[in-house]
């Protein structure tokens, strides 16, 4: 239905050369933004009917006083299934610490959170098919644990500001919740007007991307320089390319799906997409206020060396 | 005079909710004394982890987000 969408307009309504790039990429950015955006409505909007959302302050009263291996697995899932915005990564990473849940495990819910949310992981499957959205959210799962297990070797305790250890946190509130069918509906429009407007921005400039990449990069240039899964240099080099920059994890997904379809291998995409999603220079100067550059050194770090084992992996059993 | 306190470390839903409030408030014609808290310690002393929460009185209404229109509505 979006494919046709995405004829119709290129090719139909502008008149377009189906043969183009020019074409070419005016129709993948068309059947993108149409597909992507009605998913993440009906997504979101279901979501907020159900009032799937976990807030924030529940996660950190399942997390607490759980042993070690539960309690990095319950913030690890717990972080997938939780959009935070990540203004609030202070007041969370401060109410963890508070709650005595070991800074390991509060690493290893920073690193979910961004990389994997069920609304990336619905679209990840309807845009790059089932068997792609369960590799990139099991590694993600995956580099999430070790990722926070690693961390803890490093005793970042240390570098935690002194303030952080001094802050109490107060009774947790409950708010009332309208559960009627009409307080519901509500809700799930505000979820969407909210989540819409905060990632719109990262969703057009990866179709943008993305498109550019469809319509004017030819493949045989992929195949020489980003390379089958025989070269080596091609997964760090993207593990490099994705920390500056940033995008939601959203935002990421119509730039694999270009990237796949012109024939880079799938460990290098995957790499990526995660260097993207879940390593930024925003995030971490906001995790400045809470911890010393010498731990956001070694948690940029530890991403990166363990995206680039993901990347390896896939493009040594993908062929 | 009710006092309201917006909870938020100055990020821009911080301020969007800080103005909806305003705006509300004064077409509803309820007079409220508005306050920013900015100060993580305070925040996190009403047991609020997600940004920009609002307490009307001494009693938090709303956690992480801005709120909607008709949300603010209910509680004035």
């Amino acid at each position: 239905m979006f494919i046709e969408l995405g004829d119709l307009v290129a090719y139909g309504v502008l008149g377009l050369d189906s043969s183009s790039r020019l074409g070419q990429s005016v129709q993948f950015f068309i059947m993108d933004v149409s597909k992507i955006f009605f998913l993440l409505v009906v997504v979101i909007y279901v979501m907020g009917l159900l009032r799937a959302m976990i807030s924030a302050e529940r996660v950190r009263e399942y997390v607490r006083g759980k042993p070690k291996w539960l309690a990095r697995s319950l913030a690890i899932l717990l972080g997938a299934v939780t959009p935070f915005c990540s203004c609030s990564s202070v007041p969370l990473f401060i109410g963890f610490v508070e709650a005595g849940i070991p800074l390991g495990v509060t690493f290893s819910f920073l690193i979910a959170s961004p990389m994997i949310n069920e609304v990336a992981a619905v679209i990840l499957i309807s845009v790059l098919g089932w068997e792609l959205a369960a590799l990139y959210v099991m590694s993600g799962l995956m580099v999430a644990y070790v990722g926070g297990v690693v961390m803890e070797k490093f005793k970042p305790e240390q570098y935690v500001e002194d303030y952080v250890w001094k802050i109490r946190m107060g009774e947790m509130q409950m708010i009332e919740q309208d559960n009627s069918l009409r307080g519901r509906h509500l809700f799930a429009m505000g979820e969407v007007t909210v989540i819409v407007k905060r990632i719109w921005k990262w969703v057009i400039a990866g179709i943008g991307l993305g498109a550019l990449f469809h319509g004017y990069v030819p493949e045989t240039w992929v195949i020489e320089n980003l390379g089958g899964p025989d070269n080596w240099f091609a997964v760090p080099g993207a593990v490099i390319v994705g920390i500056p920059l940033y995008s939601n994890a959203t935002g990421v997904i119509p730039l694999a799906e270009a990237m796949l379809g012109k024939g880079v291998a799938v460990g290098t995409t995957l790499a990526l997409m995660m260097s993207i999603a879940a390593l930024s220079l925003p995030e971490m100067l906001i995790l400045r206020k809470v911890i010393r550059w010498p731990a956001l050194a070694i948690y940029a770090s530890v991403l990166a060396i363990s995206f680039i084992l993901v990347g390896w992996s896939f493009n040594f059993i993908v062929v | 005079m009710i006092n309201v306190k917006i909870l938020g470390s100055g990020c821009a839903n911080c301020k969007t909710t800080f103005q909806l409030i305003d705006e509300i408030t004064r077409s509803k014609g309820v007079e409220v004394e508005l306050e920013k808290v900015e100060d993580m310690g305070e925040i996190m002393s009403y047991g609020v982890m997600s940004t920009p929460g609002v307490m009307v009185g001494d009693k938090l209404v709303h956690s992480g987000g801005i709120p909607t229109r008709s949300a603010i509505e209910s509680w004035f």
